[in-house]
């Protein structure tokens, strides 16, 4: 048996052979991952769900890449340049860049993707393609967009999932959806796709030809579909996979995978998306439709508390309406602490009689119920006469878009840009019955249009701030929805898997940087 | 001999009795004992049973007390377990007693009726019920009585079948009483003793049935329901074992409870049955 002094030794010698070899990437090794559920198809563009997007990030790529900070990196694009008045975006390419299948990108490549290929198919490109006058290949590896008028976010819609380059030579006047192709995507990125064994496991592995040199470092990525969450956890205490992307696991499974020995965990790699978790509060009708109604209830509820319990400590609580990773948040506003006092006081002050209201949770999965539950509970503290109605993803879907509630659980994608992922929550034009993902609530307020409408368009950036500084005071005075929680949506990982999630995107492009230190 | 000496020889029986009044006082005194909400969050979550004063069985992942819901589940458990016993005799026992009484067309077609309930397994049928009808006490009661009379209704027809062609009946008619009469007064409460033992042991599986709908989430989301509180450990089994343990002792100790007592009144109703056994 060793003595205390000889484990201790021969630890420290072990950290720092580990130290020594962490320094320089090493390249080789395949690692085993979970793509959940298992996505309809991998081209990019054509299919947006985010296991599409997960998997086929790291086979195609975009004109940028953004970091955790979301500032806009070259990928495809060497540089790029803005002109004075925000009207111009020039693009230079990259000149050593090879399809999967050995023809060069070139910019006919963008102007074809951008142009054709995502103004056909590609709802969330589209948004941003309004915008855009022209897109002009001034020559093979410049590339110029005109804008109709400024557009703040214009330069953050380049990420992979939204902007894929496609290849023009492969989908050029054929029918997109039917195209042969569709089965063996051919990107740019460092990996290539190999076999894709339905219900079983889709393998990427290295390209060799990659633009960067040594890069990628892995062999291979093989993404493992394991429909049962109990299983995927399984597997990953096993060691048979070695990352769980965000989302593969339950929640409650957390602590106990990230605590085995090995596991490391990362909340970095989901700015982009920065999911907001909200409260609809029906501003039509009801108690709900008094603005102290709403403040009591965001004073009622106990955020932290959900947050630490329920959520495992991970994640945010929100200011107001701007959430930490949406640029331009307003830092200054008076927080909605966890006061049932104050609470109490406004619903006194508004003449509250006890009208009974109903709480609809999010039917997905057991963490969502328990937070109505806490969140119900809250309420009751401070008197609100409130009850839940259980309902599952149709009901939940159908009663929104009806606007047949009063209060609602959600969350919603920020894209890392006001105008993209949050001004569609409480601009008027976006009251439209049908859809649970508009201005669900109701909520029509002139001024704000008019700030909302006038930041997107905003030139520079200072301009817009102050526009969404004053719309970020409104919204924090009448509380349209309740601002529950920032989701924290952790990666947990092998810790010898080194350098996977260097992005805002997180794996869904991070297998490039990866490599194993084994 | 009287009811209760013949009851109390089967000593099972009484046993199944004594838990099964403690139950009933738990029920009783859950708003006594614990004034407050059982959905309120009072401690920190995942408190281990008997660790700490005011919470003897610990804290859920929340920190809601366990033995607050597991008094008030009490309650939720035994109203839905009756009531719903209720119901299902309301539907039961009339068409049974009409199919046996009147026999031909009418019974084909009542029991036709009532096959068609049987051959859907219970549990699939209850499920749908509450699926469609969203989930509520109400509709959680209706969904179990009208998965649960169909034996209901054989049983009184087989009893009614039986009873019928009596001399006592036959006297009945020749006096000139009405069938409706006949059917309540006269043959009715001699089937009373089978319907009871089974309404017992209906009350037992309908409990069951309340605790599976609400394990898979099927609850009505305002009650703190025994099987709500395993649904809601299940996840956590491996960390906190004590938050499924209790209440499933709970269910196990009320289920079986019930059975002893049907058996004890089966055998104190039917003293010549039992004595041959």
């Amino acid at each position: 048996m060793k003595t205390p002094l000889a484990l201790a030794i021969s630890a420290a010698a072990l950290t720092l052979t580990a130290a020594a070899m962490a320094d320089e990437p090493r390249s080789g090794g395949t690692v085993n991952t979970i793509i959940q559920p298992e996505p309809p198809g991998l081209v990019l563009g054509m299919v947006q769900n985010a296991p599409t997007r997960t998997v086929a990030g790291n086979i195609y790529e975009g004109l940028l890449r953004y970091t955790t900070e979301l500032e806009p990196v070259p990928q495809l694009a060497e540089s790029w340049e803005v002109s004075e008045d925000g009207h111009t975006y020039t693009f230079h390419l990259r000149e050593n860049v090879t399809w999967h299948d050995g023809e060069p990108f070139t910019a006919d490549d963008v102007v074809f993707s951008a142009d054709v290929f995502h103004r056909e198919l590609n709802p969330s490109a589209r948004a941003v393609l309004q915008h855009v006058e022209s897109i002009e290949a001034t020559d093979d590896h410049t590339v110029v967009f005109t804008l109709t008028e400024p557009f703040g976010p214009f330069l953050i819609s380049f990420e992979a999932g939204t902007f894929t380059m496609v290849p023009k030579h492969l989908y050029e006047d054929t029918d997109f959806r039917n195209n042969e192709h569709n089965d063996h995507p051919i990107g740019t990125g460092p990996f290539k796709f190999a076999n894709w064994e339905r219900g079983t496991v889709i393998e990427l592995v290295r390209n060799d030809d990659y633009y960067e040199e040594g890069m990628p470092y892995l062999d291979g990525v093989n993404w493992h579909i394991i429909p049962d969450g109990g299983s995927r956890a399984v597997a990953f205490e096993n060691g048979t996979i070695d990352v769980l992307p965000s989302g593969t696991v339950e929640n409650f499974d957390i602590p106990r995978l990230s605590a085995m020995d090995n596991v490391c965990m990362t909340e970095e790699g989901h700015e982009y998306f920065s999911p907001f978790a909200m409260l609809w509060m029906n501003n039509r009708e009801g108690p709900t439709a008094d603005k102290r109604f709403r403040q009591a209830v965001m004073y009622a509820m106990d955020r932290e508390f959900a947050r630490d319990v329920l959520w495992n400590g991970l994640g945010d609580v929100p200011l107001s309406a701007f959430g930490s990773n949406a640029r331009f948040q307003h830092d200054g506003l008076e927080p909605y602490d966890h006061n049932p006092d104050r609470a109490r006081e406004l619903l006194e002050e508004m003449g509250y009689d006890g009208e009974a209201i109903t709480i609809l949770p999010l039917p997905y999965g057991e963490t969502w119920t328990r937070w109505a539950e806490a969140v119900q509970q809250n309420l009751r503290e401070v008197g609100i006469n409130v009850s839940t109605q259980a309902t599952d993803v149709g009901g939940w879907n159908q009663r929104l878009g009806d606007w047949d509630y009063d209060l609602a659980f959600t969350y919603l994608f920020q894209y890392g840009d006001p105008a993209l992922g949050i001004s569609r929550t409480y601009l008027s034009d976006n009251i439209a019955k049908g859809s649970p993902w508009n201005n669900v609530q109701g909520y029509e307020n002139e001024r704000v249009d008019e700030l909302f409408n006038a930041a997107a368009t905003a030139f520079p950036d200072e301009e817009r701030e102050a526009l969404y500084r004053e719309v970020q005071e409104i919204l924090h005075e009448d509380v349209p929805v309740g601002w529950l929680m920032e989701l924290g949506f952790p990666t947990l990982y092998r810790c010898d898997v080194q350098d996977l999630v260097t992005s805002g995107v997180g794996v869904n492009d991070g297998f490039k940087d990866a490599w194993l230190d084994r | 001999m009287s009811f209760f000496a013949r009851f109390a020889q089967n000593r099972g029986a009484l046993a199944g009795l004594i838990i099964l009044l403690v139950i009933i006082a738990m029920a009783i005194l859950a708003p006594l004992l614990f004034p407050e909400s059982p959905w309120r969050m009072v401690q920190r979550p995942f408190l281990p049973p008997f660790s700490q004063d005011g919470f003897p069985l610990g804290t859920d992942t929340m920190g809601r007390n366990v033995a607050a819901g597991l008094m008030h589940g009490a309650w939720v458990s035994l109203l839905i377990g009756l009531v719903s016993t209720s119901v299902a005799l309301l539907i039961g026992v009339p068409l049974g007693a009409i199919a046996g009484y009147y026999g031909g067309l009418i019974d084909d077609i009542l029991m036709r009726f009532t096959e068609f309930f049987q051959t859907i397994p219970n549990f699939a049928l209850a499920i749908v019920l509450v699926a469609i009808m969203q989930p509520s006490v109400t509709s959680i009661v209706l969904a179990i009585a009208l998965v649960s009379w169909p034996p209901v209704a054989r049983l009184v027809r087989a009893e009614f079948m039986s009873l019928r062609n009596r001399e006592y009946v036959e006297a009945a008619r020749l006096v000139g009483q009405t069938n409706r009469t006949i059917i309540l007064r006269q043959i009715l409460p001699n089937t009373l003793s089978p319907i009871i033992v089974l309404a017992s042991l209906m009350v037992a599986t309908a409990i069951l049935l309340e605790s599976s709908l609400s394990f898979l989430g099927l609850g009505d989301p305002n009650v703190m329901s025994w099987g709500y509180m395993i649904g809601a450990a299940r996840t956590v089994i491996r960390q906190a074992w004590w938050l499924s343990f209790f209440p499933g002792v709970a269910i196990l100790l009320t289920v079986l409870a019930l059975n002893l007592v049907g058996e004890g009144l089966d055998d104190a109703l039917n003293p010549k049955l039992s004595r041959e056994r």
